[in-house]
């Protein structure tokens, strides 16, 4: 199966090595990392996540900056050594409480315990947070998290939500508490990823979310959980479901969700284990209100000179902010000076004209529902344009996060926890967040 | 971290500090070791060598403390192999720990020992690994399985001399712990699948494995497994043949509920099983498609971007098969922005295959706006794909338009697509030359650069001379600059078109032709060289005929050739949910024999029969071909083989690749310098290097005449692909012969179809064939003269080792060694005709 798992640094240092089959050479993860780096001459292009050199195939996934790579001789089924060594990511994350290179350095020895327990001779065996729990015996040594980037999907409620407490999702799930005893926490985080394409008059060409209810359970006894969805939520093409209904197009659980009441009153139940893990991916290109318009206009103002502007709409309720939006548009090759113009000075807007992939950037840290933002960018060429213009630049891409909001209107009605003793009630936490995965205009 | 110059220091430090913790016993010695442990441990992480801390290690690893166990576990098992006399040292407390009150320590200490991977010390394994077996705790069970295959790996006959295959049997259909069950299985299908070759009994074990009570087994607790377990299962059951269709709808029922599952693998595992079972029911597997659809959407869209990209993948393979299914999904084909290149590339492809009448307007317009995008191989790859749909016939005057306005961008890499493109449309509708020479003829050759399209560019110029006013004087000012032209196929496409323009317009053309011809006679290049002369000869021959040579009237191409025979095709759907997806080759291309694994499990041959219903079967699916991965070169080169074949004239094909017919010349050269030092059968072989060299293929009739042997063969023998499969999977293997190939042989390979022709000149017929350079593989039947007794052969090449290998199975086994020997005397000949 697999004969070699490795996690490198960014910059190709083996931070964990394990061979379990000797059958490839040791050299492995040098070959690897070069291969990695040098794709393709210019370096544009990223190596497929799978690829075969001498006889060697080598898988790889990226997580926070790390490289987890499983390598072998046999032929195998990708997607299964592809989501195992994400699953390892997660279960080190789960561990560990952060997951990165520092973390990873600082508890290689804990990893090495988790790596013998999930793979042996090549061979997966449990995945599961809570299983290894009684075989790993090094405690975890944490590392200030507070001075970490924040990391994924997660980082986004530190920021957008106050009343969260910061720490709780870099929490090992065997750490201990400084206070000794355990919060009791539940957290269920409704991710949904949006990709819009806008035509060049606005309208709407393609449109699709993608999401995931997640859940990240620090409850003791594993009590049953029951996750209400919408009633008026219905999958695959329905002919009676009204306007206003919820319709997927498609969705997927986690092997611990009972579905035995999901067909009646979309009421998921489960035991949650231990650690992270999606409850329920969906998909739904049924139309949606995008959360933002874009509007953007270029033209040829004189004969080495142009002229972009761009005009964003934030469609959404004004007790609600988008984060760390960034908007960008490709411009004329030629392009060598631009000059910025914004409708109205506020803080945390900037500008910039990265030269070397010519390309125009404008990142707003916050955007308040209902504002309208506009940017004027006056281009100057160093060479007449042959074609046509519009063929030269563009499209505008965005990317943002905005959380408490959810563009399906897919929601979580409500998440009871089956527990005995009433004396005292676990944190509940329900977030929703949307984030920008596609979201571009054409010119 | 240490840096490097200092780690040897550190080493002798390392060690000093353990010799004075080896015996002590005091408190917060276990902590002080911990330390020491782990600064080790992280030496042999980057690759420091600290082996020469072991018998260090050793001493300080009696202890009760499992952190310090583990770690010295690990270090042990790391450097056990090449330390042999001091793993000696650790098998006394490995095996104390195996008899240990806490079955953890057990398991642990079980697994460090089968780890140690020396070949002197398996006695010692026996018996740990029997009581391991049989241990009342399931984690020690689960430890003790994997441990045989660890044993079976280091003395396979230790292993199998305790019988411990026939306890894993038991194990995996009593064992309560799914685990166990799970791990039997892996252990049991790696151990028969490599005894199997030399085995028959083997061979039967595996084959049980896919038994109907095995299978049922499994399934019936299948929910009770992990999920990778899960996926071992389901694999296995694709394997399995159904007695009858209810059968079949029993098991798609019981694993319906697999497709929901979030785990990507599951998810592709039980979309095998679904596929594999439904082969032989035609709607049936169309509602399978149907069916797996969306799952297999959600999956890419869900997971990370690598897990996304193996699920693409595979969706990919089934758009190919049936595009017809996937027509309305266009949409999720659609590029994002950022997306990496690898996805852009198999979403291109998908949306040329789902092309339709109504989606193709849609589809077009989406192409077009990528072609203008700043990701340039992207851009590049568009331009192709909006040239494909064109050639799938759907809607193409409001393509041919499109591909006129990319000739106007001006972008120089979208003209140079655009043209290559524009070429092979006008062989394929000859009726727009109108339309797409005015545009063409304003196109400035300076601004073209590119070799593949400065050949398309001059052959429509040669092409269409009587319709571009100007094309004699572009063409003579080409003549001009020969010197600065680098590509020996822009070259040889000048020598060409000058010939054509010629015929057409003699007296414009006459000095440009001359120039050229004079030029090319003086070309380094062979082939320049030789095409040169072999047309300045022709026109002295005479004109008329020199034109018929060289610019015949031409049909229209009504179909272009697939890159990948069908056979492939099939065989990598065969191969689903394996990296034979991801790479597009079938495993034989990729894995050496040693590790095809448990994949080679189905039959051989299990898709031969599929061959009609790809689509694209338009070529004859007996031939050898290279998989290139640039598919509009090798179109074209294959549709020009077409054309030698039908006019006698490669030449004037309008794309002869420059590179290929360098390595064709090389290697006739190399043919002609071994024929000279060997001294015999110079002539002829010299004689198929012409050949070869201008594609004609004479050697067809000339094979030399047998001495007659002692076995003759039916001259006429038929065999349906269907009873060759049927026959193949029931006769035993019957003789299995490596032998060389003579240089000659291996050169003639080059040329396609060369050796089945010679083959068939001996009475032994192809069935199937394929392979890229160097593995080729190849299917042969014959039939006994007079009598209905059938051999059938499989041959496998390797053209860069000149080695091959041959299988029989013969309905007459006692004639089999005569027929060997016939099948081999055939061969020898090949290339020497």
């Amino acid at each position: 199966m697999i004969s070699q798992l490795f996690v490198l640094s960014q910059r190709g240092d083996n931070i964990v090595f394990r061979d379990y089959s000797r059958d490839v050479h040791k050299a492995s993860a040098e070959t690897f990392f070069r291969k990695v780096k040098f794709w393709n001459d210019d370096g544009e292009e990223d190596a497929p996540p799978v690829f075969n050199v001498d006889g060697v195939n080598y898988f790889h996934v990226k997580v926070a900056g790390l490289l987890f790579v499983a390598t072998n001789r046999v032929n195998v089924s990708p997607s299964l050594v592809l989501e195992l060594l994400q699953r390892i990511a997660r279960l080190i994350k789960d561990y560990l409480g952060v997951l990165n290179e520092d973390s990873l350095r600082k508890n290689f020895v804990l990893v090495y315990e988790l790596l013998d327990e999930v793979i042996d001779f090549g061979y997966a065996q449990t995945t599961s947070t809570e299983l290894l729990k009684s075989y790993i015996f090094n405690e975890p040594i944490m590392i200030d998290s507070a001075v970490m980037p924040p990391l994924g999907a997660a980082s986004i409620f530190v920021k957008g939500n106050k009343r969260m407490p910061g720490t709780v999702i870099t929490k090992s799930v065997v750490a201990n508490e400084p206070g000794g005893r355990k919060r009791e926490e539940i957290f269920v985080d409704v991710i949904e990823k949006i990709s819009v394409t806008f035509n060049s008059s606005g309208y709407i060409l393609t449109s699709e979310i993608d999401g995931t209810i997640q859940m990240k359970s620090y409850l003791t006894g594993n009590p049953e959980i029951r996750l209400a969805l919408n009633e008026d939520l219905s999958i695959g093409r329905s002919d009676y479901a009204s306007s206003t209904a919820v319709i997927l197009d498609d969705c997927n659980f986690h092997e611990s969700v009972h579905l035995d009441s999901f067909d009646t009153d979309r009421t998921l139940s489960l035991v949650p284990p231990d650690g992270e893990f999606p409850v329920m991916n969906y998909r739904m290109t049924q139309p949606f209100k995008p959360p933002f318009r874009i509007n953007a206009l270029l033209e040829e103002t004189g004969p080495l000179k142009a002229e972009v502007i761009i005009k964003v709409c934030a469609d959404f309720n004004p007790s609600i902010n988008a984060n760390t939006v960034l908007v960008q548009m490709p411009v004329p090759k030629f392009t060598n000076r631009v000059n910025f113009e914004l409708d109205h000075e506020s803080v945390g807007n900037t500008t910039d004209f990265k030269e070397a992939n010519k390309r125009l950037e404008w990142s707003i840290k916050k955007v308040v529902g209902g504002a309208e933002l506009t940017l004027r960018a006056k281009l100057t060429f160093s060479q007449e344009l042959l074609g046509n213009i519009m063929k030269e630049a563009g499209p505008v891409s965005m990317t943002f996060d905005i959380p408490m909001y959810h563009a399906s209107r897919l929601q979580v009605k409500y998440l009871q926890i089956a527990k005995k003793s009433k004396a005292h009630n676990p944190y509940r936490w329900v977030r929703y967040v949307t984030q920008a995965n596609s979201y571009v205009a054409r010119l | 971290m240490l840096t490097s110059f200092n780690w040897k220091s550190e080493v002798t430090d390392l060690r000093s500090q353990l010799r004075q913790l080896a015996g002590s016993r005091a408190p917060g010695a276990d902590d002080a070791k911990r330390d020491l442990f782990k600064k080790v441990i992280s030496n042999m992480t980057i690759g420091i060598d600290v082996s020469s801390l072991f018998g260090e290690m050793v001493m300080c690893s009696a202890t009760s403390d499992i952190v310090l166990k583990k770690m010295c576990y690990l270090y042990v098992g790391n450097y056990a192999k090449v330390n042999p006399d001091l793993a000696l040292l650790t098998i006394n407390f490995l095996q104390r720990d195996c008899k240990d009150d806490d079955p953890m320590i057990r398991g642990l200490a079980l697994r460090s020992l089968c780890s140690l991977r020396v070949a002197n010390l398996v006695e010692y394994l026996v018996g740990p690994l029997g009581s391991g077996l049989k241990d009342n705790n399931s984690y020690v069970r689960t430890v003790a399985v994997i441990g045989v295959v660890k044993l079976y790996h280091i003395s396979a006959s230790t292993c199998l001399d305790a019988d411990f295959p026939a306890t894993l049997k038991h194990l995996m259909l009593n064992d309560p712990d799914t685990q166990v069950v799970a791990n039997c299985l892996s252990a049991l299908q790696e151990i028969w699948t490599l005894e199997s070759t030399s085995s028959e009994e083997a061979a039967k074990e595996r084959e049980t494995l896919v038994s109907k009570p095995v299978i049922y087994y499994l399934l019936n607790r299948i929910k009770e497994f992990s999920e990778w377990a899960q996926c071992l299962v389901l694999e296995l059951v694709a394997k399995y043949i159904p007695s009858d269709n209810s059968e079949i709808f029993d098991i798609m029922n019981l694993l319906e509920d697999r497709l929901q599952h979030a785990n990507g693998a599951v998810v592709l595992a039980t979309s095998k099983v679904f596929l594999h079972l439904t082969l032989s029911m035609a709607d049936v597997h169309q509602q399978v498609y149907e069916r797996i659809k969306a799952p297999l959407l959600t999956q890419v869209s869900a997971g990370s971007p690598e897990q996304s990209y193996a699920v693409l993948s595979h969706l990919h393979l089934l758009v190919m098969r049936a595009p017809y299914i996937f027509s309305s999904d266009y949409k999720h084909f659609y590029c994002q922005y950022n997306e990496p290149s690898y996805v852009k590339k198999l979403k291109l492809e998908m949306l040329t295959a789902v092309a339709n009448e109504s989606n193709t307007y849609d589809i077009v317009t989406e192409l077009c706006e990528y072609a203008a995008n700043v990701d340039i191989p992207i851009a590049r790859e568009s331009i192709r794909a909006v040239g494909k749909i064109a050639l799938q016939q759907y809607d193409v005057n409001a393509i041919v338009d499109r591909l006129l306005q990319f000739l106007e961008m001006e972008k120089d890499y979208v003209t140079c697509e655009a043209l290559v493109l524009v070429k092979d449309l006008l062989r394929k509708y000859p009726q727009w030359s109108q339309d797409c020479i005015a545009v063409v003829g304003n196109i400035s050759s300076k601004n073209v650069q590119e070799p593949k399209a400065k050949a398309a560019l001059i052959w429509m110029l040669g092409e269409y001379s009587q319709d571009m006013p100007d094309a004699p004087y572009v063409l003579e000012s080409l003549v001009e600059n020969w010197d600065e032209e680098h590509s020996a196929e822009v070259r040889l496409h000048l020598l060409t078109a000058v010939m054509k323009c010629f015929f057409k317009r003699a007296p414009e053309t006459q000095k440009a032709l001359g120039a050229g011809l004079a030029a090319g006679l003086a070309d380094f290049h062979q082939d320049v060289h030789d095409r040169a002369l072999f047309y300045y000869r022709l026109l002295q021959y005479k004109v008329s005929v020199a034109e018929s040579v060289v610019n015949p009237p031409k049909q229209a191409v009504s179909v272009f050739a697939d890159s990948q025979s069908s056979e492939i095709k099939d065989r990598i759907f065969d191969e689903f949910n394996s990296l034979s997806v991801i790479y597009q080759k079938p495993s034989y291309m990729f894995t050496d024999k040693e590790h095809r694994g448990t994949f080679e499990f189905s039959d051989e041959l299990a898709n031969l029969t599929i061959n009609a219903e790809a689509g694209d079967s338009a070529v004859p699916a007996q031939r050898v071909e290279a998989n290139d991965n640039d598919l509009l070169l090798s179109i074209t080169e294959k549709e020009e083989g077409r054309d030698a074949a039908s006019n006698g004239s490669a030449y004037s094909a309008p794309s002869y690749d420059g590179a290929s017919a360098t390595s064709a010349a090389s290697q006739s050269l190399a043919d002609l310098a071994f024929s000279s030092t060997s001294g015999s059968g110079q002539a002829p072989a010299s004689s198929f290097a012409i050949d070869d060299l201008l594609g004609l293929d004479f050697s067809v009739g000339a094979a030399a005449t047998p001495t007659p042997p002692p076995l003759s063969l039916n001259p006429k023998a038929v065999l349906d692909p269907g009873t060759f499969q049927q026959k193949w999977r029931q006769l035993p293997l019957s003789l299995s012969e490596d032998f060389s190939l003579s240089p000659q042989g291996v050169a003639a390979l080059a040329t396609s179809n060369a050796l089945l022709r010679h083959m068939q000149s001996h009475s032994i017929h192809c069935i199937a064939s394929g392979g890229q350079s160097p593995n080729f593989k190849f299917f042969f039947f014959a039939q006994k003269a007079e009598s209905a007794s059938i051999y059938l052969v499989e041959l496998l090449i390797n053209s860069s080792s000149a080695k091959s290998q041959i299988k029989i199975k013969a309905d007459d086994q006692s004639t089999s060694q005569a027929f060997s020997t016939l099948f081999q005397s055939a061969l020898s000949k090949f290339g020497t005709a």
